[in-house]
């Protein structure tokens, strides 16, 4: 019979049913402090340290602090050395802050070829979504089944329902995968895609790079999605060859990974076709990432909604964000931009940026800032000189982490501030309490450093 | 986990939709390395800048698509210790719902017109056994997953009964599927 991938790596995975075995557990320091002590409290042990791996991300200062006791900020020291702490107690690799290849925990997994296909990986954080790039069943979970997998390596799971969505075309110059995944969520709703594990398929999927497709997966859960998956291919193995966590027979194990892919005639439970040639470059207008609209467009009007809940949602949104129904999007002028987290701060996204940027001056008007994703990211721009180019333009450039996409560290917006951000949340406070987030690309968010306000990027020079 | 059996009194009312986890329990208080100590933070900003007022009465009614974003399970936490028992609204997120399952919390889905009739009623009463809740003027039918509706009742531990099928999980991971992914400890 017919399958779909999600269902070849699920029936592979069954250890009873609704049981299902887990491949790979991430850790970091916010989700896994109270399961350690689950652990400890019932005398359980952690049953496979060798299919798991923790880093510190969320909380990590990043401007330069090098080593655990030296963060400033006394909870979030506590927090990070507990995770030290209990790796060290459960025999957990651990990638800290300090570390060569510390970093955000969904830049470090595929990295590190850690983020295979056909795996199936969980983390206590809900863009786990992003390994699926690969053709993994990857899902975030919460802080009692972090508890569970440590005990047990697997989840107590339901099968979910599945999805694909089809692009048809290639996306045009200038508009990237970003944006394709935040009109994707602006026409299916921030609830469209729940219950379901997606498959993104068609020709503009196949032609997006590796790094590409970890940025849609990544947002998966912005729609709602359980998990978002892509079809592994050349491209996927082109990227893994030669990285330190990848099979030793690779030829091998590409074999194996060729039979992944969902068969012509396997059903899912909803298809979704969406044309992918009339595409523009987004900008998020509201508190929600479903809030969004072309750079080319206006804030929309709350009182031509069809629904009461969209338009009362809609104006508390445009009177957090401060904004006017009818404001060409281009005139909106953000005073921070932040080029960073888990959804675009990959070599490939600063790549972009600073070849946007490139001897050209941030306005006078905005304090820019670049967080590359992982330590070995920042090595890797620092030897390409990205660094200075973006040092010259008047960008910060900042150690790895989470940083200003969540705010649990010293990078934070001010009470009113407006960020052009490279992150996936838009939500009331996200990046400080007060704070007013605007979604968009690496290159948009580049752009707008430079001009003050957004600009549509396919004519920008 | 305590077992749920009928939870009823007073509602708490709070109409918005896309109610996310960020705003139940602002990052600020996840720095906590323990479980508990974060009922009074429940919906600081909200609260605090007077948006909203909440009484913590048994009953949480909201919009749809409650719970989104950050997987958080100290979102649930907050809304249990605040004094919440149950949440009811027209959907959640995957991840906040089964949260809210693995702590003893129970998230009814009504549709909206029910949860507005419940709100306006002041006061209800949910039956999980029954699967129906209960209001003046009104009651309606829920579902849910029958295997969580067993644990909740019993207030079972997700874990110990894992535990108990040790001998499946040891056989699947000496057959072929026990060798897929890599291995981390190799790396460090
Ligand atoms: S970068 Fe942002 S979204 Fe990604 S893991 Fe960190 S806090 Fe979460």
């Amino acid at each position: 019979m017919a399958k779909t991938m999600f269902e070849k790596i699920w029936e592979a995975h069954e250890v009873r049913d609704d049981l299902i075995y887990i491949d790979l557990h991430l850790v970091h320091e916010v989700t896994s402090p109270q399961a350690f002590e689950g652990l400890r409290m019932n005398g359980r042990r952690l049953r496979r340290p060798d299919k798991t791996v923790a880093t510190a991300d969320h909380n990590v200062p990043t401007d330069g602090t090098p080593v655990a006791k030296m963060i400033a900020d006394t909870l979030s020291r506590k927090q990070v050395e507990t995770l030290e702490a209990n790796a060290a107690e459960f025999g957990v690799p651990i990638f800290s802050l300090g570390s060569e290849t510390q970093g955000i925990v969904h830049v470090i997994g595929p990295e590190l070829g850690l983020t295979q296909p056909g795996m199936t990986i969980v983390c206590g954080d809900s863009h786990t979504s992003t390994h699926g790039a690969f053709g993994a069943l990857a899902f975030g979970i919460g802080t009692s089944e972090v508890e569970h997998v440590m005990a047990t390596q697997t989840l107590v799971q339901r099968r979910p329902k599945t999805m694909r969505i089809n692009y048809r075309g290639r996306l045009a110059e200038g508009v990237t995968s970003k944006d394709l995944i935040l009109a994707t969520i602006g026409r299916l709703g921030t609830g469209g895609m729940t219950g379901h594990v997606v498959e993104y398929a068609g020709e503009a999927i196949r032609n997006l790079t590796m790094e590409q497709r970890l940025t849609v997966c990544n947002m998966t859960i912005e729609g709602g999605g359980k998990a978002g998956m892509i079809a592994p291919d050349e491209v996927t193995y082109e990227y893994m060859r030669g990285r330190p966590g990848v099979p030793d027979d690779f030829p091998a194990a590409i074999e194996r990974w060729n039979g992944l892919p969902t068969d012509a005639g396997a059903e899912f439970d909803r298809e979704v076709e969406i044309d992918a040639t009339a595409m523009s470059p987004m900008v998020t207008w509201g508190t929600t990432p479903g809030m969004v609209t072309q750079v080319t467009d206006r804030v929309p009007d709350p009182e031509a909604m069809d629904s009461p809940a969209d338009r009362e949602s809609a104006e508390r949104a445009l009177q957090y964000m401060d904004l006017e129904a009818g404001t060409p999007m281009e005139e909106i002028r953000p005073e921070r931009v932040f080029i960073g987290s888990c959804t675009n701060s990959r070599i490939s996204d600063l790549r972009e940026a600073a070849e946007a940027i490139k001897g050209r001056r941030v306005a006078d008007t905005v304090r820019a800032m670049v967080v590359p994703g992982s330590a070995l990211v920042k090595s890797q721009a620092e030897q390409e000189g990205l660094d200075r180019i973006f040092e010259e333009a008047g960008f910060e450039w900042r150690g790895a982490g989470c940083s200003m996409c969540l705010g649990m560290n010293p990078d934070i917006l001010i009470e009113g501030e407006r960020c052009a951000s490279t992150s996936n949340r838009n939500f009331e406070g996200r990046q400080g309490k007060g704070g007013r987030t605007h979604l968009v690309s690496p290159t948009m968010a580049a752009a707008a450093a430079i001009e003050g306000h957004f600009v549509d990027i396919r004519n920008w020079s | 986990m305590e077992p749920i059996e009928i939870i009823e009194g007073p509602v708490s009312v709070l109409d918005r939709s896309d109610v996310d986890t960020d705003q139940i329990i602002p990052k600020q208080f996840l720095k906590r390395v323990e479980r508990t100590g974060f009922g009074e933070f429940l919906f600081y900003d909200w609260i605090r800048d007077g948006e909203i007022e909440l009484e913590p009465n048994p009953i949480l009614v909201s919009g749809r698509n409650f719970g989104s974003g950050s997987s958080r399970e100290h979102a649930v936490w907050a809304l249990g210790q605040f004094g919440f028992k149950a949440v009811v609204a027209p959907s959640y997120s995957d991840i906040f719902y089964s949260n809210c399952t693995k702590n003893g919390f129970l998230p009814v889905v009504l549709d909206e017109a029910e949860c507005r009739s419940l709100a306006e009623s002041g006061h209800g009463r949910i039956h999980l056994e029954e699967q129906v809740v209960s209001w003046d003027g009104g009651e309606a039918h829920f579902e849910i997953d029958p295997e969580i509706k067993r644990r909740l009742l019993g207030g079972l531990d997700d874990i110990a009964l894992t535990m108990q099928d040790e001998d499946r999980i040891d056989a699947f991971e000496s057959g072929p599927g026990g060798s897929y992914g890599p291995e981390t400890t190799a790396l460090a």
